[in-house]
């Protein structure tokens, strides 16, 4: 019962109820941003909502926590 | 599909107040929720999380897994039936109104209560708590009917039409409110601790009981206290190789292990069972120093420790992930706003001051769990019962004063309105779900918090009755105000026994784990102390010998705290730094919230509210 939302242009599979976060993760992709001033990359941290390492854009609106953030049918993040 | 939108939304001007509301739906937020719901009080509870469980009970895990997770479930059935339970809504602040109500300012992105229409009471009771997901599967193909864009449908779905997924403000006004809001891990920074890859313990433990996903394949967990065991455990059990538990603290090795002395000697032994089965190194006096890697954690270094966990030898272990976790901080935030005292745990953490019937310093305020002190689910779901027999107790009171305060009685509970709204939803997939409180017979309920008054008492009914070593004075002076019986009524003395206990142990622990001051020679003068904005250690020490004397003038001057997280992650190291212990939270905001739900907050009745 998966099914898939696009990460950089590329499908990834996500089990109904998991966050971008989860499925990123379980995609192997460990980081999505980077960080304002040095540039480092940056991914799950606290895994439940309180760090906000995980900022991502999905569908182009602003930066939520992929932590929190279920993911629904034809999402789409870039980690870039 | 209009009214219904929000049944829950009293609003800062709505005429009938909650008898209370909740924030917090892990162990000890269901307790009291349900506790004080059967009693006959109209209740609302809040988490900001798609299901109910808090930490502990997060996604169901097979039964069995998690102890306690069945009866959790049923009281979670329970609770759905008969109060309104608003997952995926965020508090961000407390209040109290001049009339002395308090305000509950909540921030979502979801309309209506999209709970009721999950909440259907299902032979499989795994298939409740996922019910946020189940409700968004079935909200989804609602959706595609509606053609509506989606993100967009599930206000559609209320009613609240066009409230999409901008986060929009919801207020609750409540005559009590009970802070169940748990905690969350307490990192210490090191050489490259901000690797992705490098996760809390209980973020990793969070990634497989809510997402099933397992961290990494090499995984390396570090750190100290007795959580480490569990995040290990599990790890291993769902299929990493877990390299090592590095135990930074010593000396009681399993075998001596506190929990053991407390006759828990069957979780502990599951769980070193389980380490050994899977040949997993449990390490003591050992601790991850630092993170190697490029883009991700490749290496970590494995230090040895002395007493004071200054580094005596070093290794180095290869790794894909590290689990890494220094405790708990308990979240109080909610409480400070509203001006509720605090006291510092026994591992200096900042903790809600509360009485033997959990009441704060604070009128109408009372706390449960981990924000009272961190013990574990068994303490803060013993604590919800407390609390929320203690707030029917003052309900009943204020009930029998004839104050202006309404009190319902258990046939008019809450469920009646919300009924209705999934009524007008006309959601024909959901509809049948409207059935809830038929449902929901008596005898479910009766079965759902087991009754420990049934446990026979034993001792004189007053012997359990002063306050515990944890409970700070007040205790006798709040029982008087609860009514008649005082606090032996509100407390039966065989739960103020088993909490006292359960305290003790929970302190035991965090005598048995303190984080000791070596590990800031752990850090480099690069190393980041703040990740939010990206403060190392030597602007810290800048800070310092500017005259920076304290951690929030170090705060103020080096920025370390000032970012996203608000000091929550860094905010213990920077005051371990400073020399000091953790003060309390003088966050205004508990949870950060857009403008455009502050907006709305200030346009209240731009709400669906007819
Ligand atoms: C990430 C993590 C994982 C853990 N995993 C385990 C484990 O596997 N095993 C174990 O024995 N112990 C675990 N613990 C310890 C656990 O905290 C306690 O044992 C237990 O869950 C405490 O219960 P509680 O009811 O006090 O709080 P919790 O279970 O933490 O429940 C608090 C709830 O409040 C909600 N909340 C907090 N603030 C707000 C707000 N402002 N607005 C809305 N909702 C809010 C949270 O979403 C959460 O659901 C974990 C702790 C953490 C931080
Ligand atoms: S991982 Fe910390 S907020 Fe998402």
């Amino acid at each position: 019962m998966t099914f898939h939302i696009t990460v950089d242009g590329r499908p990834v599979p996500v089990v109904p109820g998991q966050t971008i976060g989860a499925a990123l993760h379980a995609a192997g992709v460990r980081s999505w941003r980077t960080t304002r001033f040095g540039g480092r990359p940056r991914g799950l941290f606290c895994g439940i909502g309180v760090c906000f390492d995980c900022l991502i854009s999905v569908n182009g609106r602003p930066p939520e926590r992929a932590c929190l953030l279920e993911a629904e049918p034809g999402d789409e993040v870039s980690t870039a | 599909m209009t009214s219904g939108a929000m049944p829950h939304d009293s609003g800062p001007h709505g005429p009938e107040p909650y008898d209370l509301v909740v924030v917090g739906g892990g162990p000890a937020g269901v307790a009291g929720a349900l506790t004080a719901a059967l009693a006959g009080l109209r209740v609302a509870l809040v988490d900001s999380g798609p299901r109910l469980g808090g930490q502990y009970f997060r996604h169901p895990a097979v039964p069995g897994r998690a102890a306690g997770l069945d009866r959790f479930l049923r009281q979670a059935r329970a609770l759905d039936a008969r109060a309104d339970v608003l997952l995926r809504h965020q508090v961000w602040a407390a209040s109290r109104e001049p009339d002395g109500d308090l305000l509950i300012h909540c921030a979502t992105r979801h309309a209506a209560a999209p709970t009721r229409y999950a909440a259907t009471p299902t032979p499989n009771p795994s298939a409740t708590l996922r019910d946020a997901g189940a409700m968004r599967r079935d909200g989804g193909a609602m959706r595609e009917q509606a053609g509506a864009t989606h993100r967009d449908a599930a206000a559609a779905a209320g009613g609240a039409a066009g409230a999409g997924r901008e986060e929009r403000a919801v207020v609750l006004r409540a005559r009590r409110l009970l802070i169940a809001t748990g905690a969350h891990d307490r990192p210490l920074p090191f050489p490259g601790w901000d690797l992705p890859g490098v996760l809390t313990a209980g973020g990793a433990q969070a990634l497989l009981k809510g997402g099933g996903v397992v961290a990494g394949r090499r995984i390396v967990v570090s750190g100290t206290g007795p959580f480490l065991l569990p995040v290990a455990s599990g790890l291993a059990g769902a299929g990493a190789r877990v390299l090592g538990v590095y135990e930074a603290n010593g000396g009681l090795g399993l075998a001596r292990h506190p929990l053991l002395a407390l006759g828990k000697a069957g979780e502990v032994a599951g769980y070193a069972a389980a380490l050994a089965r899977h040949r997993v190194p449990y390490r003591t006096r050992q601790a991850v120093v630092a993170a190697h890697g490029e883009r991700e954690v490749e290496a970590v270094t494995v230090a040895r420790l002395d007493r004071d966990w200054n580094v005596t030898a070093t290794h180095v272990v290869e790794c894909d992930t590290l689990a890494v976790g220094y405790g708990f901080v308990p979240q109080i935030e909610l409480g400070t706003q509203l001006g509720c005292q605090t006291r510092h745990d026994v591992d200096g953490s900042p903790v809600l001051t509360v009485d033997a019937t959990l009441r704060t310093t604070v009128p109408g305020v009372w706390a449960a769990g981990e924000p009272v002190g961190v013990g574990g689910w068994r303490l803060a779901e013993l604590e919800g019962r407390l609390a929320g027999r203690a707030i029917a107790a003052d309900a009943r009171t204020a009930g029998i004063h004839g104050t202006a305060r309404t009190f319902r009685t258990a046939g008019t509970a809450a469920t009646s309105g919300i009924a209705s709204t999934a009524d007008t939803s006309g959601i024909a997939s959901t509809a049948d779900t409207s059935g809830i409180a038929s449902t929901a017979d008596t005898s479910g309920i009766a079965g759902a918090l087991p009754t420990v008054d049934a446990e026979p008492s034993g001792a004189p009914a007053t012997s359990g009755v002063p306050a515990t070593g944890a409970d700070v004075g007040g205790a006798r002076a709040a029982g008087a105000g609860v009514g008649g019986g005082g606090v032996v009524a509100v407390v039966p003395p065989v739960f103020a026994r088993r909490r006292e206990r359960w305290r003790a142990f929970g302190e035991a622990l965090q005598r048995a784990y303190p984080v000791k001051p070596g590990w800031q020679g752990w850090l480099r003068d690069d190393t980041l102390v703040c990740r939010c904005e990206e403060v190392p250690l030597a602007r810290v020490r800048e800070a310092q010998a500017l005259g920076a004397t304290d951690a929030r003038s170090v705060k103020l001057l080096a920025r370390p705290g000032m970012g996203w997280c608000q000091g929550r992650i860094c905010g213990y190291a920077v005051s371990c730094l400073a020399g000091e212990q953790p003060q309390p939270p003088r966050r205004p905001i508990a949870q950060p919230v857009t403008l455009g739900a502050l907006a709305s907050l200030a346009a209240p009745d731009d709400h669906p509210a007819h």
